[in-house]
């Protein structure tokens, strides 16, 4: 299986989050709680499949010049569609995603993978090459809000996992660690991802 | 000497090849910790001196020491002990702060060392001596650890170690427990020791500190002569302008610390604190100008953090602004911004980062000036 290497490649060694440094920004913002991430990688993952799939299909009748408008279009459509079914299913989540939602559209992961794969590779290729970016996103997502919201509000998915007794409040000795909960903390945390990365994956090391 | 033939006699262990050669590093620092190393170096021109780094350091504990055995006697005294009783309870409460910072620190450097096969550098002395003397005397145990743990990882070990950091270690410690404990590091009680022993009356105290009275009210219930002494709560080193001077003093003789940032640190608080006294911004006010040194951790910050030779700027005219704007930034966020009654940690961090900034400015005009001055001779 020749594309095979299209699905796993970008969860570890052409991660789009930790090897490219892309979409970033959304990695900061909703990765305070375990449930809004999730959805969050999950959103991306159906964005960057499908904006990848159009994009292959449509590459041949593209004139290049207008090929960033054709981009945009997909991809705003597609982001409404998403917002759309959040809404009408899981609407709690999608109040607590707000802006960030719409503003898949301007994930630089969708952006750079229609640019950099779609319009040069075949459909089925492209398809698994977005279904992979966008695991490795999501992947990344999970991993910075596991940190944030297990030490930041002592929960996982809103179950509380730390025993109530153990809080100074109630007599304990333990404290949540607030800083968590701000976003320099989970650009602290994709930092040290990028260096367990890089120090299994030598390779990687730029020089 | 038995000691120095027991060091040598397992040296080949440990050395490269050894059983346990992978301990090199570790075996090095005990060993440098006590015998004075008896090799020079070979190549290259250097100074010859009689002071090293384990030296500066040892200096500099020296020079906190006066701020830290005050510390002792004044936690002991804000819960109502007095004279050697007063001393004894804050050695026993300050001492497991200062076991968990060095233990802590200490080891995250060695295994650091180790990796990375170099020698354990001495800079972790000082730093672990300065975290328990910035933090609330009640901050628990393993907040104490955690805060270490995070400076000297990620505010001195991904730079590359002593004397490549960009801030200083001690100051990101407190910051990290500052913002990720606020409740225990802010507030009326943290201020107190709680612990009951030898008759201190732990129950009927706690009271804001100077800073929160004085910037919330404009007055404070002590007097300036008060706050100079350091009868007043507060972190447990900080509280005594006094003898944070002469430790000052001392560090100024031994040629240690440069005159140029504490001064400016000094003028530069000063300056901003009667600029906002004659605009009359803020309860802050309602005090003379003088009270910014006296109270909080100005006066420490001045003397021990911001004349940090690794973060504070190296050319004499960044030292001089670096410095002016350090004590600048720690009252304007005073006077200014309610959240934060004191300033100066998050100045001198903010200085940090920009003194490289100002190198290069300083620098560039030097060379500008020089360039100018080869044009006119031709």
């Amino acid at each position: 299986m020749s594309n095979w290497k299209n699905l796993t490649g970008p969860l570890s060694s052409n991660n789009p989050v930790i090897v490219q440094i892309l979409g970033i920004c959304s990695a900061l913002a909703v990765t305070v709680k375990m449930e809004p991430a999730l959805v969050m990688g999950l959103s991306v993952i159906v964005v960057t499949a499908f904006a990848n799939l159009v994009m292959s299909l449509l590459r041949n009748g593209i004139p290049s010049r207008i090929r960033i408008i054709v981009q945009l279009v997909v991809i705003a459509a597609l982001v409404i569609l998403v917002d759309q079914f959040l809404k009408a299913f899981v609407y709690d989540v999608s109040k607590q995603l707000s802006v960030y939602v719409g503003l898949i559209i301007t994930n630089c992961i969708i952006m750079g993978r229609v640019e950099a794969y779609a319009l040069g590779n075949k459909p089925w290729d492209s398809f698994l090459d977005g279904i992979g970016n966008g695991l490795g996103y999501a992947a990344i997502l999970l991993i910075v809000a596991f940190f944030r919201e297990l030490f930041g509000s002592g929960s996982l998915f809103g179950i509380q996992l730390i025993p109530e007794s153990w809080y100074i409040a109630n007599g304990g000795f333990y404290s949540n660690v607030g800083i968590m909960l701000f976003p320099p903390m989970a650009l602290i945390i994709v930092g040290t991802i990028i260096w367990v990365h890089r120090s299994f994956n030598k390779d990687l090391q730029e020089k | 000497m038995g000691l120095r033939n027991i060091v040598d006699k397992i040296k080949p262990t440990f050395s490269e090849g050894g059983k346990l050669g992978f301990l090199a590093s570790t075996f090095d620092a005990v060993e440098t910790f006590l015998f004075v190393p008896n090799t020079t170096t070979q190549k290259g021109a250097h100074v010859r001196d009689a002071i090293d780094m384990k030296r500066t350091m040892f200096f500099v504990i020296i020079a906190l020491l006066p701020a830290f055995l005050f510390g002792c006697f004044n936690t002991g005294h804000q819960v109502g002990l007095e004279g050697f009783a007063a001393v004894w309870y804050g050695l026993v409460r300050v001492l497991p702060m200062l076991a968990v910072s060095y233990v802590v620190g200490l080891g995250i450097e060695i295994v650091y060392a180790q990796i990375r096969k170099e020698e354990v550098a001495e800079g972790y002395f000082v730093t672990g001596f300065l975290i328990p003397m910035i933090m609330p005397v009640s901050t628990p145990l393993w907040m104490v650890a955690l805060g270490v743990a995070f400076a000297v990882i990620f505010g001195k070990e991904v730079f590359g170690g002593t004397g490549m950091n960009i801030f200083n270690p001690a100051l990101v410690a407190r910051a990290f427990v500052f913002f990720a404990f606020t409740p225990q590091m802010s507030g009326e009680k943290v201020w107190y020791s709680d612990w009951t022993m030898m008759g201190a009356q732990v129950d009927g105290v706690s009271g804001a500190t100077a800073l929160e009275q004085l910037s919330t009210t404009g007055q404070m219930q002590w007097s300036a002569m008060d706050a100079f002494l350091g009868f007043i709560p507060g972190s447990f080193g900080e509280t005594s302008t006094l003898c944070i001077l002469l430790g000052g003093l001392f560090l100024l003789f031994t040629g240690i610390a440069s005159w140029r940032t504490m001064l400016s640190v000094f003028a530069g608080g000063l300056a901003f604190g009667y600029l906002f006294q004659l605009c009359g911004v803020g309860e802050w006010a309602n005090v003379p100008a003088y009270y910014h040194v006296l109270v909080g951790g100005f006066a420490f910050g001045a003397v021990f953090m911001a004349t940090d030779p690794v973060t504070s700027a190296q050319t004499n005219a960044g030292k001089y602004i670096v410095g002016f704007m350090t004590g600048a930034l720690a009252v304007l966020v005073r006077v200014v911004n309610p959240a934060y009654p004191e300033g100066m940690m998050l100045a001198i961090l903010f200085m940090n980062a920009l003194a490289p900034t100002v190198d290069y400015f300083v620098v560039e005009a030097n060379i500008k000036r020089r360039k100018n001055r080869v044009k006119l001779a031709k």
